[in-house]
């Protein structure tokens, strides 16, 4: 169950729980998905086609940031906005390590019963 | 990515017997490796000490949920805290559930653990307060959209 990784250890609690947290809006969820192109975008362009308003996309765009999910710059007068892969990694490293415990675990559960 | 994690096992075992390597806490204890200090009590907090080698100090920790007989165990937690800097208790537990169904050869058990979306009580601010989960369906597109941007 508990064994030592070879990769380093996954995103700890309280972080990890941020990160999964800023995901959990739909908007927010819409964003990510449209800079998961790896173009970066204004705010302009992301409420171009979008019912939000710029200051809606500009509230949640500084939620992604906060939690790491996209980097801002600058650019002239213009902000962009690009998406960092590396949180959605980490949680993916997450699930993906709860899930070999789980596996680990079941094998010895499998091994107990049919002794 | 999935947001619930899944496992179908096929166990050569009767479903009884099986039922009771999960709930007796004392065969609980043996596969899953934690020294229990008593029996699982449906809505009552279950703790002992993992007995992994070098995972000693980690106290292991759930709040029984459903003892359906042979049908459905489950339990809350936060899964596998094994850094004794970090302070799991304001994370939202994820929910455990282990179901049992009768085969031609035992038992298939179906382990979930789902939650991983779920938003800490403690957090302050009102955006993430507010969030109500959702991003399960969508998180699909966005891992091909991610592996492109990487």
């Amino acid at each position: 169950m508990l064994r030592k990784q070879a990769k380093p250890r996954p995103a700890r609690g309280p972080a990890r729980a941020l990160l999964f947290a800023a995901l959990g809006d739909e908007t927010r969820l819409a964003l990510v998905t449209r800079l998961g192109s790896g173009q970066a975008a204004s705010i302009t362009q992301l409420a171009a086609g979008s019912r939000l308003t710029r200051q809606a996309i500009t509230k949640h765009l500084r939620v992604l940031e906060q939690a790491g999910f996209v980097r801002c710059r600058r650019e002239g007068r213009e902000s962009l906005f690009a998406l960092d892969p590396g949180p959605i990694e980490q949680m993916q490293d997450y699930l993906g390590f709860v899930s070999r415990q789980w596996d680990e675990a079941l094998g010895r559960l499998k091994a107990f019963v049919e002794d | 990515m999935e947001n619930t994690i899944e496992k179908r096992i096929e166990l050569k075992a009767p479903v009884s017997r099986v039922w009771r390597a999960l709930t007796d806490y004392k065969e609980f204890g043996e596969w899953f490796r934690v020294k229990l200090e008593g029996p699982f009590i449906a809505g009552q907090t279950a703790r002992g000490q993992i007995t992994w080698p070098g995972y000693e100090h980690v106290v292991w920790q759930a709040v029984i949920q459903k003892m359906e007989p042979e049908r459905l165990f489950s339990f809350t937690w936060h899964p596998y805290t094994v850094d004794p800097g970090v302070d799991y208790s304001k994370e939202t537990p994820t929910l455990v559930e282990f179901r049992l169904e009768p085969t031609a050869t035992g038992t298939l058990l179906v382990l979930t653990e789902s939650g991983f979306d779920k938003i800490p009580v403690n957090r302050r601010d009102e955006a993430f307060r507010r969030n109500d989960g959702g991003w399960t369906q969508q998180m699909k597109n966005i891992e091909a959209h991610v592996a492109q941007a990487s």
